[in-house]
């Protein structure tokens, strides 16, 4: 198979499948105000010129990054798991947060929140409505990835299912991160506040994860002791374990759980900040 | 149609409402009055279920605001203060928006968003976009937001506020028109308005109604009620004061202009007399043998009521 045939049979196919299911589940599972607020949201992303600045912005880092940094072409990877997508995570969670910052936060500074929070909807409506726009132009960004997955098909021929799972191990990632933006933006009017510190608690679940941080903290003078609970919760919500069990192809319970939980909890926070902010 | 009991809402130690009870029936325009920071928009935010009340409840149609929000919210129309408007859509495309989340059935969306562009006059800006509308424009789009699901209740913060002389007219007649077959409840600071579209209207001063009726029996509060403009010739004005003076039934003569052949005076009737003023001024000129230029009775003022009831207290 060529290189354009295999980009389309592996990675093209499955993104329109789950294109597909995500539109199936939208349309029949998700009541309409769900699918209205998506629909008004989505098309906002676009008629502004957000999105297509944030696509240039996080394809250019990406693409350009492990062409001129981490010698994709060098490496002989076949599967894009240490040239590519393990920096995902870090270039996510400045894009996410700047995706994600003005979900709610432009609501409360339009002062439209009154409208929408005196339609006839159950909060959850919106929150959901809201985020899943948001993840679908994240999803998006990350099919316009497609050129790498042709490149590395035209000069080799990479384990194209681990460079699919890398794809949704990414997706999970920023999934999360977009989440914790949505609480950020439901507690901030200011879209500048909620990126900003989006970014930090995105910067800080990333680092979590990663053992010489935590031998880090637990070397500091006394730090065993005091910051064990913080330490057991670095460990609970850090990504990049997941992370990188998925990107290597391994589809574990365990991570889809945390990714899940992760995310619905994050939700809830959200419709708990959103109470917050009227009483 | 919307039933308040004993609402109160505190910010903090702040006490924005203290227990507001009222009712509004179908075919109701209730007139909104009060200061600024009185406590009105708070009220409104507490009746379209935007604000969790503190205490009391609020019942729209039969379901509780809060306990079930979704029946409750389903039969309002709100248009908030501000009049917010996603400024990333064209006019048509919000109101089409707000048609799909106001459960207007599919196939009669269309029909929805034509009537409310046609009767908020919206023709001209149809297809424009929403952050390059003037504030007339603005308001009256978000006022077509709230009509556009033809709701049984309709509650409007401020609804003339920024549009010219015209505009206005035009939204108080058709809030006057739409009165006729939903309860209304609307906020202003024009008296006039109140006048001229409420049946009844209710004046809130630091979170509580010191006043509630229909405008002619809030008009009859005021101390300007019952007074009488009179205009007569035929004598000095300064004996004609005198001689009105002497009367039971006046209380105080007020002099605009006095000269050797007339006077144009209010005359206030005595405690308790108001009824029998007019006739006795009558009577009064009659026998003078004055020349009668103006003879009317005040029928009171709401502005005069407004003030007097709204800072009477102001200085505690």
């Amino acid at each position: 198979m060529d290189a354009f045939g295999s980009l389309i049979a592996n990675f093209l196919i499955p993104a329109a499948l789950v294109a597909a299911a995500f539109w199936a589940v939208m349309k029949y599972a998700l009541p309409r105000e769900v699918r209205t607020i998506f629909k008004r949201e989505f098309k906002g992303y676009f008629n502004s010129p957000i999105a297509y600045v944030l696509f240039v912005v996080f394809l250019g880092l990406s693409n350009g990054m492990s062409f001129f940094f981490f010698g994709v072409l060098e490496s002989q990877e076949a599967s894009l798991t240490y040239t590519y997508f393990q920096y995902m995570p870090l270039y996510l969670a400045l894009i996410v947060p700047a995706v994600g910052m003005r979900i709610w936060s432009e609501e409360q500074r339009q002062g439209t929140m009154e409208l929408m929070l005196t339609m006839p909807l159950a909060p959850w409506h919106a929150i959901v409505g809201k985020y899943l726009a948001a993840a679908a132009v994240i999803f998006l960004m990350l099919v316009l990835s497609f050129p790498i997955v042709w490149t590395i098909n035209y000069l080799g021929s990479p384990d194209n299912g681990v460079i699919f799972t890398g794809f949704v191990a990414t997706f999970f990632v920023a999934l999360c991160y977009l989440a914790v933006t949505s609480v950020l933006s439901a507690l901030s009017r200011s879209q500048l506040v909620a990126f900003l510190i989006s970014f930090a608690i995105c910067i800080v679940i990333y680092l979590a994860g990663f053992p010489q941080v935590s031998n880090m903290l637990m070397n500091l003078k006394g730090g065993a002791i005091v910051l064990w609970p913080l330490l057991k919760l670095l460990n609970a919500i850090g990504v990049m374990p997941h992370f990188t069990e998925l990107a290597k192809g391994v589809l574990g319970f365990r991570d889809v759980v945390f990714f899940t939980t992760f995310v619905l909890f994050c939700l809830f926070a959200t419709s708990v900040a959103i109470r917050m902010r009227r009483a | 149609m919307i039933k308040v009991k004993g609402l109160r809402k505190n910010f903090g130690p702040k006490v924005a409402v203290a227990g507001v009870t009222f009712e509004v029936k179908k075919g109701e325009v209730l007139g909104f009055l009060g200061p600024n920071g009185a406590g009105k928009s708070t009220t409104m935010r507490m009746v379209t279920g935007y604000l969790p009340p503190s205490d009391g409840w609020v019942s729209i149609g039969g379901a509780d605001i809060v306990d079930d929000e979704i029946t409750a919210k389903s039969k309002i129309g709100y248009l908030p203060e501000a009049a917010p408007l996603y400024s990333d859509m064209t006019v048509e495309g919000f109101l089409r928006f707000c048609a799909e989340m106001r459960q207007v059935p599919s196939e009669e969306l269309d029909r929805a968003v034509d009537k409310a562009i046609s009767t908020c006059f919206l023709e001209k800006v149809r297809h424009q976009s929403v952050d390059t509308l003037s504030k007339g424009f603005r308001h009256r789009t978000c006022l077509a937001q709230s009509i556009i699901h033809d709701p049984e209740v309709l509650i409007l913060d401020e609804p003339t506020d920024g549009l010219d002389p015209n505009q206005k007219h035009e939204v108080r007649a058709l809030i006057k028109r739409m009165g006729k077959e939903k309860a209304i409840i609307f906020s202003t600071h024009i008296l006039e308005e109140v006048e001229a579209v409420c049946t009844r209207a209710i004046i809130i001063d630091r979170g509580k109604i010191i006043a509630d009726g229909t405008p002619d029996e809030l008009k009859a509060k005021a101390s300007s009620a019952g007074r009488i403009n009179l205009r007569a010739t035929g004598l000095a004005g300064k004996t004609i004061q005198k001689e009105l003076e002497k009367l039971a039934e006046v209380g105080k003569v007020e002099v605009l202009e006095a000269d050797g052949d007339g006077i144009n005076a209010r005359v206030s009737p005595a405690k308790g007399k108001s009824h029998k003023l007019n006739a006795a001024v009558f009577k009064f000129c009659k026998d003078k043998g004055l020349n009668v230029v103006e003879l009317s009775v005040d029928p009171g003022r709401l502005d005069d009521l407004f003030r007097e009831i709204t800072k009477s207290d102001r200085d505690d």
